[in-house]
């Protein structure tokens, strides 16, 4: 940021939380947001145009590679790009092995883009935070949040198309009947019946919003950190060489929780459907 | 400061800590069964340590979402 100076702490951090939002500004007229405020007057058909870029992008490279892999497939002595690809969908097929939705064959490719997708989207919070904003900045561009799971949009996107697919496979699987009784005669039997409801139908809806919320709460907090430490380079030579440090370390750190989410994602993904694929006694 | 200001404040601190409560004791439980299980078996460690890994991103992951919030109130929002 050229203007940096100027910005208090707590503007630094809203402008970096801040999406680069599409909409109907309040004048009735389509274009982009120029404060946060404008953002939120926007409603329900505002469009994070920076979330959309970028996991789009990343989708594409990841389609991309792995298509240009399975083309140029060997069975002889795999090359480098031949030999990550096969390890990746061996390791995915083990996790959807033994499961009860192992005979669907939607679901360990589901599980593999799931993992492969969310890692990128990740993946993206390494870059230092001022790098690509930066650019924007040259390029005209006012806010761009380049981690796409740092918007609860993307995050609940996603849960939610898993959530339609649970509720798909139970009614396929058991048939309405199966589903329905599934939800209304356990735990408590038959006389039970609104309190068996009740549990139930929270421990249905608690799924799409425990999977979305906790990978969002992970890399938001994950990049709130990294902004923070940022914050420290504005305070002098010492201070600024700590940040580095700092950075560094989180940065680590980082890499951990990005694929240890990108793989809970997956694994909660493969259960749910599992769940949903299993005949209850 | 103003009262509301110092209520943020402490909303903030009441999230962070309560959340780094939680993990600790969380973790905490889960790291203590996870060596208990590894001295009684240890042949079984690669296997416990990918399980381990796994409940670990669960339990940490409603504390992580707490301190976000929190961080955000305390810096972001005053």
């Amino acid at each position: 940021m050229a203007s940096s100076e100027t910005l208090t702490s707590a503007e630094y951090i809203k402008h970096h939380l801040t999406n680069l939002t599409f909409g109907r500004l309040h004048d009735g007229t389509l274009g982009f947001a120029h404060n946060s405020e404008e953002a939120a007057k926007m409603g329900f058909w505002a469009i994070n145009v920076d979330t959309l870029f970028f996991s789009l992008l990343l989708g594409g490279i990841f389609l991309y590679l792995f298509h240009k892999v399975a083309k140029a497939a060997t069975a002889g002595v795999p090359s480098g790009a031949q030999n990550f690809a096969e390890s990746l969908v061996g390791f995915v097929q083990d996790n959807v092995r033994s499961t009860a939705c192992e005979r669907n064959p939607m679901v360990a490719p589901l599980a593999l883009t799931v993992f492969v997708w969310v890692f990128l989207m990740n993946l993206m919070d390494l870059l230092p935070v001022d790098l690509v904003p930066w650019v924007g900045g040259l390029l005209g561009i006012h806010f761009l949040k380049i981690v796409p799971t740092t918007d609860p949009n993307a995050t609940f996107g996603m849960s939610l198309m898993v959530f339609g697919l649970i509720i798909y496979y139970s009614l396929k699987v058991k048939g309405v009947g199966g589903f329905l009784g599934e939800l209304t005669l356990q735990p408590f039997g038959k006389f039970g019946m609104p309190a068996n409801l009740l549990l139930e139908g929270i421990n249905l809806l608690a799924k799409p919003v425990s999977l979305a919320l906790r990978l969002f709460g992970n890399l938001y907090a994950g990049e709130m950190i990294f902004i923070l430490i940022a914050l420290m380079y504005g305070g002098g030579l010492v201070l600024g060489a700590t940040a580095s440090a700092l950075q560094f370390v989180w940065a680590l750190f980082h890499v951990l929780i990005i694929t240890l989410q990108a793989f809970i994602f997956m694994v909660l993904t493969i259960v749910y459907l599992d769940m949903a694929h299993q005949e209850h006694h | 400061m103003e009262l509301a200001t110092a209520l943020i404040y402490v909303a903030a601190g009441l999230m962070l800590g309560f959340g780094a409560l939680g993990a600790g004791i969380g973790i905490g439980v889960l790291g203590g069964h996870f060596l208990d299980g590894a001295a009684r078996q240890p042949e079984l460690v690669p296997m416990l340590r990918t399980q381990f890994f796994i409940v670990m991103g669960l339990t940490d992951a409603m504390p992580v979402i707490s301190i976000a919030m929190g961080l955000f109130l305390m810096f972001a929002k005053v």
